[in-house]
């Protein structure tokens, strides 16, 4: 019965707080434009032409059963894999045709969040979040937090504070907890001063308090610098509360593509049948 | 079954399916390889010329040697000092630019992170030759190149430590994680930054670990290279053995071993310190 998928037409975007707003952003900017997407891993075929639209500022959520090729569509839309066919406009230009410096200038305003949060390990704190900004700074300023020039220092320790962590800032990456770890990955994205940012399965490594703890403050902060959040997750009850819209995938292909208030649990569990 | 009661007997338990063979029984090739092999070994004895009488008729002018050692003559212990100091630093400064060369040379020997296929083979057949070539033979080459002295011994010794530094630095950082290295690419890094802010940090423990392993090695072969005239105490000791000046050598012999003993001190301090 759900299982149609739904035309992305009418999407509540929510108001964008005046101030914040990006120059040129108005309802109708698409952030992200998919359009018949494939990828084949030698002859098992991943995505099977997927067309998907992401609205500027709004927050859509990508579920789907294990295996149904969430992670892979997230990193073709920053080619962290080569997509086998069909195009990409990430922030209005073709990610397809880049390469070289103007792809790295395209990927540092896009943040991406990762199941395992990807520090690295003998590094602080600090000096991850820093390396947020290498995008922006090239050479040696942004390698290591001693290096960096006082602005970049401040930039990073505030984005710490905004996960709430200003106190471990000098910890190194690989004896903080999990979710420790996973909300200095969320700085680090934030530190990028990104325009959108990619998520995949944040908080699934996390036990359900801190899951819903990171889910919230990673939301909230979205939210209130009007960024455009794209995650994948396997809890539901995520997809509803923290997503405007939902996109579900089985099999490699677009099942549900709608507004979130349209979606009841009911309606998403058949997607995993 | 009583509490405290004896343990059923194990013997019990027999399996209804057959056992496989405790050792496997070799194919007919197999069986030719290891015969060949064998008799190889058995010529290899005869080649070497090994003999037991031989070592035990010898073993009385060892006894000579080592009391004509005695005492060591401590009066040129000077010059020994200056030749050994002069052996420590070919040693020190060769192992530094060695490993600073190595760095380079061993990520474009990484397959994740060199930048061209190409670049990679050249990278590899580079190190495996500084590796394959021995010291001995980097210093005869030097010598002839830069002529007698240190540098010769230290530019030999800088070869060499980049053929096992290049090859142990390039394994640690294959087998790095990829995943902190694919955040930074995702995030828009340049290939420098990735290596220096994702690889390196990753492996540096190594690193520490092999340049002072090479430290060590480079100080023991600097004391052989002396014998081509590459610098270093090696050429005293010869001196003393060809004059028969038996405690001069001895002297020479008890400094080499204090220096090396020294070094590996030394780098085992700083290894439990640093990692
Ligand atoms: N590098 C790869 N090489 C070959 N096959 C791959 C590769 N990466 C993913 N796949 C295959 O692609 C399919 C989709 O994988 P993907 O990771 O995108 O699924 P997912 O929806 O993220 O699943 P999960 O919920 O478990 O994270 C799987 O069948 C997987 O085996
Ligand atoms: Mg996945």
């Amino acid at each position: 019965m759900a299982l149609t998928a739904v035309d992305a037409g009418e999407v509540a975007v929510r108001a964008v707080p005046t101030g914040t707003a990006r120059p040129g952003s108005d309802k109708t900017a698409r952030d992200l434009a998919v359009r018949g997407l494939a990828k084949r891993f030698g002859a098992a075929e991943v995505l099977k032409g997927v067309d998907l639209d992401i609205t500027a500022g709004c927050s859509t959520a990508l579920i789907g059963a294990n295996g149904s090729g969430k992670s892979t569509l997230l990193r073709c839309c920053l080619r962290l894999l080569e997509p086998s066919q069909g195009s990409v406009a990430l922030l209005g230009q073709e990610i397809t045709a880049l390469r070289g410096a103007p792809l790295r200038r395209l990927r540092a305003r896009v943040g991406f969040v990762f199941q395992k949060h990807n520090l690295v390990p003998r590094l602080s704190a600090l000096t991850n979040v820093l390396h947020g900004a290498q995008a922006r700074h090239g050479g040696p300023r942004c390698w290591y937090q001693g290096l960096a020039p006082r602005t970049l220092r401040d930039e990073a320790m505030h984005c710490l504070e905004r996960v709430g962590l200003a106190d471990q800032a000098g910890k190194r990456a690989d004896r903080l907890s999990g979710g420790q770890s996973q909300r200095v990955a969320i700085a680090r994205a934030l530190m990028q001063r990104p325009q959108m940012v990619f998520a995949d399965e944040p908080v699934a490594s996390l036990d359900p308090a801190a899951g819903e703890e990171v889910m919230k403050l990673f939301s909230d902060l979205m939210r209130e610098k009007n960024v455009t959040l794209f995650f994948t997750s396997h809890h539901l009850r995520h997809a509803l509360d923290y997503a405007d819209h939902l996109v579900a995938l089985r099999g490699g292909r677009k099942v549900i593509d709608g507004a979130s208030s349209d979606h009841d649990m009911a309606a998403l569990k058949a997607i995993y049948t | 079954m009583t509490p405290g009661g004896p343990i059923p007997a194990a013997a019990a338990a027999r399996p209804t399916a057959a056992l496989p063979p405790r050792f496997e029984r070799p194919g007919a090739l197999a069986f030719l390889i290891y015969v060949v092999a064998l008799a190889f070994f058995v010529l290899a004895i005869e080649g070497s010329r090994i003999s037991v009488t031989g070592f035990l008729e010898g073993l009385p002018h060892m006894g000579d040697l080592f009391v004509r050692m005695i005492p060591p003559d401590l009066s040129r212990i000077a010059p020994i000092g200056q030749a050994l100091l002069e052996t420590f630093q070919m040693a020190l400064v060769g192992t530094a630019l060695g490993v600073a060369l190595s760095l380079p040379l061993a990520v474009c020997a990484t397959s994740r992170l060199s930048p061209h296929p190409a670049v990679y083979y050249l990278a590899r057949g580079l190190i495996s030759w500084f590796r394959t070539v021995p010291d001995l033979v980097w210093a005869l080459f030097f010598v002839v190149t830069v002529g007698l002295g240190p540098f010769a011994g230290t530019l030999a010794l800088m070869v060499d430590t980049m053929g096992f530094c290049g090859k142990f630095f390039a394994e640690a950082m294959e087998e790095t994680e990829p995943g902190p290295q694919e955040a930074l690419s995702a995030l828009g890094a340049s290939r420098s930054g990735v290596i220096c802010s994702a690889v390196f940090p990753a492996a540096l423990p190594s690193f520490i670990n092999t340049a002072l392993f090479s430290l060590e090695k480079a100080t023991r072969s600097s004391v052989v290279l002396g014998l081509v005239g590459a610098g270093g105490i090696g050429i005293e000791l010869k001196v003393a053995m060809d004059l028969f000046e038996y405690p001069t050598a001895a002297t020479i012999i008890i400094c080499i071993f204090a220096l090396v003993l020294l070094v590996e001190r030394l780098s085992s301090y700083l290894r439990h310190r640093i990692i």
